[in-house]
């Protein structure tokens, strides 16, 4: 139920009361209301629960998530080489 | 698909359960909120490959499972008039009421839905406009904002004929209530990212003030949960109780403004009924009065309702954290899928369905 998952906005829909878009969830196409999200543009990720956008995903803090994630692992690794069996 | 393969590579989750096995000195049992962490846990086997000093007990994060049996038979009540279109998330149709479930009701001829969006039941209202049409608006605060949209939509649209039935919870006061009782054992919790992503962790402070636990926002995919363990558990290994962000793509800690302003347009917050766990103070949110015209409870009188719940069921329990799912005697033989006692066994956030899908039969770490 609070599964929200990313899509990527393809376009904006002509709606006359709501801010709505067309969001690509990896080849599903929907409908979605952008009203909480005024700053998403064409290509931004959204994240999508109910067909309401609940934030716009941040690619330089997933980036850099993903980053960290490696380095650390790499160095540590490193520093703690695994017992040999 | 781009933001979800990465999170789901099986080196960064073994990098992170390595860093966890590191860092771990002694037992320490962490609580995941929300049920789409339980389910996604225990797909991904993630149970299976953390260190036995790691107890993951699953919290009430469920709102098909918390809607409490009252408004259940309610919706049955509702669904069952003949000029109702009822609208549901999937979910609920199976959960038990005291007589039956909306299954039952479509069965014998009640006009019940599944609907993607409460937008949706706002459209089915606009083209049926001879027919009364509800919407089950169940959920924690990442629905709330879809839920209140739907009335603004209708409202805006002019439609007198659209209503819903509120069962909305909130998370802090349920965190509060696990941690003030005298059986909790959760020592630091993964906070429901999504939840977070509407509301931001600002409220969570004085929480982990409160009852000296770490509290780390974690997302839903493997390495996200992971790296919510690992934070969580450097934590607890150091003392500290602090609140941290490991879902920061989707989660800031003022969380999303537009839609907090819907939420405070529409919502009020009052005491809510929480199935198999009881009353806990402030912890719901309901319309406000000038929203009468739209709240399904005004517009429909149902009467009186006696409730029944099933007596082997130990939901509340499980919900809370206390009990798992095989500790309770019906599970897997009298509660299946296919013939729930408890609302828990239905839902894909359900404990008790999470367990029986990917076959946790023993009794984990008791
Ligand atoms: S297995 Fe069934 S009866 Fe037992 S707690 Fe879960 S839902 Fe209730």
């Amino acid at each position: 139920m609070c599964l929200a998952v990313p899509g990527k906005i393809t376009e904006f829909l002509d709606s006359p009361a709501l801010k709505m878009g067309k969001v690509d969830f990896g080849g599903v196409f929907r409908d979605v209301c952008l009203e909480a999200v005024p700053e998403a543009k064409i290509s931004d990720y959204v994240i999508v629960h109910a067909g309401f956008a609940l934030s716009v995903l941040s690619e330089k803090e997933a980036q850099e998530s993903l980053d960290a994630f490696r380095e650390l692992g790499d160095l540590e690794a490193e520093l703690n080489p695994p017992d040999p069996e | 698909m781009r933001y979800l393969d990465e999170y789901r590579d099986a080196a960064l989750v073994k990098n992170i359960v390595d860093r966890i096995d590191r860092t771990i000195t002694q037992p320490w049992v962490i609580m995941e909120i929300c049920g789409g962490q339980t389910h996604s846990i225990m797909q991904n086997g993630l149970d299976q490959i953390l260190p036995a000093e790691i107890e993951l007990v699953h919290g009430p994060g469920c709102p098909v499972c918390v809607t409490s049996l009252e408004l259940v038979d309610k919706a049955l009540a509702i669904a069952s008039k003949p000029d109702v279109i009822f609208c549901s998330f999937g979910d609920m149709l199976r959960v038990p009421g005291s007589t039956g479930d909306l299954f039952s009701i479509r069965a014998k001829g009640g006009q019940v839905r599944v609907v993607y969006s409460p937008l949706d039941a706002v459209k089915i209202a606009k083209q049926n406009p001879d027919k009364q049409v509800v919407f089950f608006a169940i959920g924690f605060e990442t629905t709330a904002p879809a839920n209140a949209m739907s009335v603004l939509q209708a409202k805006a649209l002019g439609l007198t004929n659209y209503s819903i039935l509120v069962s909305q919870v909130k998370v802090p006061p349920a965190m509060h209530a696990i941690l003030g009782s005298p059986t909790n054992r959760v020592q630091g919790f993964l906070a429901a990212g999504h939840v977070c992503s509407v509301m931001g962790y600002w409220e969570y402070y004085e929480i982990a003030e409160k009852y000296k636990v770490p509290i780390t926002v974690t997302g839903f995919e493997p390495v996200d949960l992971l790296n919510g363990v690992l934070m969580t558990v450097q934590q607890l290994e150091a003392g500290k109780h602090e609140v941290q962000n490991a879902y920061s793509r989707v989660v800031s800690k003022e969380g999303n403004l537009p839609s907090q302003k819907i939420l405070k347009d529409v919502f009020q917050v009052c005491d809510r009924n929480w199935r198999g766990i009881g009353m806990i103070p402030q912890s719901g949110l309901c319309l406000q009065p000038e929203f009468d015209a739209f709240n399904a409870e005004v517009r429909f009188n149902v009467g009186e309702i006696q409730t029944r719940e099933s007596e082997i069921c130990i939901a509340g329990q499980i919900l809370q954290g206390i009990k798992k799912p095989p500790q309770c005697p019906a599970f897997g033989t009298f509660c299946n899928p296919e013939n729930p006692l408890g609302a828990t066994m239905v839902s894909s956030e359900g404990a008790c369905s999470a367990y029986y899908r990917y076959a946790r039969n023993e009794s984990v770490n008791a």
